[in-house]
């Protein structure tokens, strides 16, 4: 067959529009390379746009004591020190400038009294350090970078898929695709390719994230052959909606908890007292959603099955001021009043501290020419990521993927890509419009979240995480067999087929790093392996495909200096 | 159980007619769960965009009954349910497919807008009360409905002429910014055509994020055209000058 496609050429192709692409791609373009940028949605909607409570850098504009190192400790305790040390360092001592590049760009951040850039608390860190805009820090900086990219001249792929990394030997080459509006296909071929795709969290059934985050860029690097690392780490966000039934999951920022917000159980209980009393509501989100779930399966959860997070004590002005969207999102969809009474909140899943696994200098992958960034890579984060490291590390490792993947570029030359690949990518695409009478695609994605929500939660065991490898086995033979109905025309059903794909490897590779995994550390909790056990504490979960198949195998956590192993022991 | 029913634009750039889609209602369902839910179980073709279900991406603008809204943020049981509920794809755009427009138009308008300049050796400093009137305009969420709204794009067609309600805020965002030291009145009158506007506020009407776009963009933004083109004493002086 003669598939036909359209072609672009770039040095740098990025995958993905958020905070960690668009930094990628200025990154890039400052060391004069041609850059391409592809995304599913619109410019300007990736799911940086939904960060709400900050930018975590040690500025110490309001906290004159903060400083990197602060910073760095606080980062490894939160990961549970499963953390790669170097990746965390450079983002504790690089982030504070990434920001202050944000502000030259045009980016308006809530001021001090003596006009600097304000910081507010948040969970896990030792000083106020979260640079924010009320409740809509990740709109600002969406903007702030895309406006810029588009004056520096980047080229935009919008509602643009990619399906298949494409590849010359055992270097990445380029990559095939489809338009969404109108289902044609596209073939990009690069030198490098950065993959900022984000998360996985549609996997789930509660979940804060976006149609988008299906897990793509992890499930193309894993089927090219690059390594993934600590999948098990999935975090679930302790405050999302839970009522009404269409709200559930949408995200409460923790900015709530860092303005003085207090969680009571349905009895008036400040119940954090039991499980963290000295960081109370600012303790680390692992912490608070175990607390919030274990509250609720005790019977004390409220009507709707959540806890009441409050912050009515403070004045209603103040409220809607720093916490505009929150205000809006719970009277408009919920009919409370947060400035009267409190909101019902619960856990949800929110962020993959895991994915592909990357240098820390440069964030390479395993792949040749393959890099990744922000929430697709791993390691910066460890067990547990602390809110506001997320954008933070879009800057600062976005900003090094780009420079890294254009260096490449220029010392690479042109590679060469059989059409082959094109042709079977083409016919992987098609084939679910030949099948008459398959399920729907719909019904598989249901299903999935099902299986992931109930036996891939917060409290895993070995029984559940048996089963849910069983029932992903079955969800994968019956994704093999469906069908999709209409035309190529924008049409989400042909998508959902698509992305489906992606969320079944990206869940195996959750349920087999959870499963070896037998110990309770950050984010991931074994119900039958209750304790940190410090032989896992060494090792990082690293899952490669093999002969067509899935394998994991254990690799040592990279150990710190003596220094900075001193400065991590340090009680503060 | 409830039910309500839906008129739901099915078509493409040739053209198309409502279908007709049965929903059960759930407490608090918005319109986007219900399109959902035909997608899911009636017509998994249906094209509809969406992204954050929570009125932060400003993605999925359609017109309900008639009415341009989010329809994530557009409740059902704000709606009348005893006759069907319509909705339509953004009439000022043209059609992809069912509620998708083409809104690309907005993107080649935005590439125009000379970017944030600050003035050489800035220092750094700015304070609340000078960002606040700012941060006002860098709410907006790009959900077009502004766009979709405004008579001269809606009814005129002036896509060549005029920049629309979103941009006049974004200039706005630039022009008052404490550290920005370009001027976009030339800019403003010649390529974005804001004189066009007659400011009857339907795109305040319309923002989700509640932007007094009239008021605080636009109406200052003509001011500081009319004073640098159209200032009577100014343009004697000009003439005088020989400028």
């Amino acid at each position: 067959m003669t598939t036909e496609y359209e072609t672009h050429d770039h040095d740098v192709l990025i995958i993905g529009a958020g905070g960690a692409g668009l930094r990628a791609a200025l990154g890039a373009l400052e060391q004069g390379a041609k850059v391409g940028v592809v995304c599913k949605s619109l410019l300007g909607k990736a799911h940086t746009v939904m960060a709400e409570g900050g930018i975590a850098a040690a500025m110490a504009n309001v906290d004159s004591a903060d400083d990197w190192r602060t910073h760095f400790r606080d980062t490894m305790r939160g990961g549970k020190l499963l953390n790669n040390w170097r990746m965390a360092q450079i983002h504790a001592q690089e982030a504070p400038e990434r920001v202050r590049e944000l502000e030259q760009w045009g980016a308006l951040f809530d001021r001090t009294h003596d006009g600097q850039i304000l910081q507010r608390a948040f969970g896990g860190h030792t000083f106020r350090r979260l640079c924010h805009v009320g409740d809509r820090t990740g709109l600002e900086m969406i903007r702030t970078l895309q406006d810029r990219g588009v004056q520096l001249g980047i080229d935009v792929y919008m509602e643009c898929t990619i399906t298949r990394l494409l590849k010359d030997g055992d270097r990445v080459a380029g990559a095939f695709g489809y338009w969404r509006e109108q289902g044609r296909f596209v073939v990009f071929r690069a030198k490098s390719i950065v993959m900022a795709t984000g998360g996985i969290g549609k996997a789930w059934k509660i979940t804060s994230n976006s149609w988008e985050y299906t897990g793509d860029g992890m499930a193309l690097a894993y089927d090219a052959g690059a390594e993934l690392m600590d999948m098990e780490f999935v975090q679930f966000h302790p405050t999302g909606m839970v009522w009404p039934p269409g709200v559930q999951g949408i995200l409460v920022t923790e900015a709530v908890r860092g303005e003085g917000g207090v969680l009571r159980n349905k009895s008036g209980q400040r119940f954090m007292e039991k499980y963290d009393p000295k960081k109370m509501e600012l303790s680390t989100r692992d912490v608070v959603a175990r607390a919030i779930y274990t509250e609720v399966r005790e019977g004390r959860g409220t009507e709707h099955g959540g806890a009441y997070l409050d912050i009515s004590q403070k004045p209603a002005d103040y409220v809607k001021k720093k916490l505009p969207s929150m205000y809006h999102q719970f009277k408009e969809l919920a009919d409370v009043d947060i400035t009267k009474g409190p909101m019902e909140v619960g856990p949800t899943c929110h962020y993959m501290m895991g994915g592909i696994r990357v240098d820390a200098e440069t964030a390479k992958s395993s792949l040749a020419g393959l890099f990744a960034a922000g929430e697709a890579a791993a390691g910066l984060h460890g067990a547990n990521r602390l809110g506001g490291n997320s954008l933070s590390d879009l800057l600062v490792f976005g900003r090094r993927a780009g420079l890294a993947a254009a260096e490449h570029a220029n010392k690479t030359p042109t590679a060469s890509i059989d059409s082959g690949q094109i042709d079977e990518a083409a016919r992987e695409m098609l084939v679910p419009f030949e099948r008459k009478e398959g399920e729907s695609p719909y019904t598989i994605h249901r299903d999935l979240q099902e299986t992931m929500q109930n036996l891939v939660g917060i409290f895993r065991n070995k029984e559940d995480l048996i089963r849910a490898l069983e029932d992903l086995e079955k969800l994968k033979e019956r994704a093999r067999r469906l069908s999709v109905d209409g035309s190529r025309l924008f049409n989400p059903g042909w998508h959902l087929a698509q992305d489906l794909k992606a969320m079944l490897t990206v869940s195996e590779a959750v349920t087999r790093s959870a499963l070896a995994r037998e110990e309770s550390r950050g984010a991931h909790s074994r119900i039958d392996h209750p304790g940190l056990d410090p032989t896992w504490g060494t090792k990082n979960n690293v899952i490669v495909r093999e002969g067509g198949a899935m394998a994991l195998r254990e690799s040592p956590v990279p150990e710190l200096p003596s220094d900075l192993k001193q400065l991590v022991a340090e009680e503060k | 159980m409830a039910e309500a029913i839906f008129e739901v634009f099915r078509g493409n750039r040739e053209g198309g007619q409502p279908a007709t889609y049965r929903v059960p209602i759930a407490p608090g369902m918005v319109v986007l769960d219900a399109l959902h839910h035909i997608q899911a179980h009636q017509a998994p073709d249906l094209a509809v965009r969406w992204n954050c279900k929570a009125g932060k991406c400003g993605s999925c603008s359609a017109e309900v009954n008639g009415r341009p809204r989010l329809t994530c943020k557009t409740r059902m049981d704000a709606l009348p349910l005893d006759k069907p509920i319509t909705v339509q794809p953004m009439k000022a755009f043209p059609v992809i497919k069912d509620l998708v427009t083409d809104v690309s138009w907005n993107y080649r308008v935005n590439k125009k807008i000379p970017p944030f300049e600050p003035r050489p050796g800035t220092e750094w400093k700015m304070y609340q009360e000078d960002v606040d009137r700012v941060q006002e305009f860098r709410k907006c969420i790009e959900c077009f409905l502004c766009q979709n709204v405004c008579h001269v794009l809606r009814e005129h067609e002036e896509k060549e002429h005029f920049g629309g309600p979103r941009f006049f805020v974004r200039v706005a965002a630039l022009e008052m910014h404490p550290l920005d030291s370009k001027s976009r009145t030339q800019m403003l009158k010649d390529d974005l055509g804001i004189g066009l506007c007659n400011i009857t506020k339907c795109c305040t009407e319309v923002c989700p994020e509640e932007i007094h776009i009239t008021d605080n963009a636009i109406i200052p933004l003509k001011e500081r055209v009319v004073d640098e083109f159209y200032d009577p004493v100014l343009m004697l002086v000009r003439k005088i000058r020989g400028a």
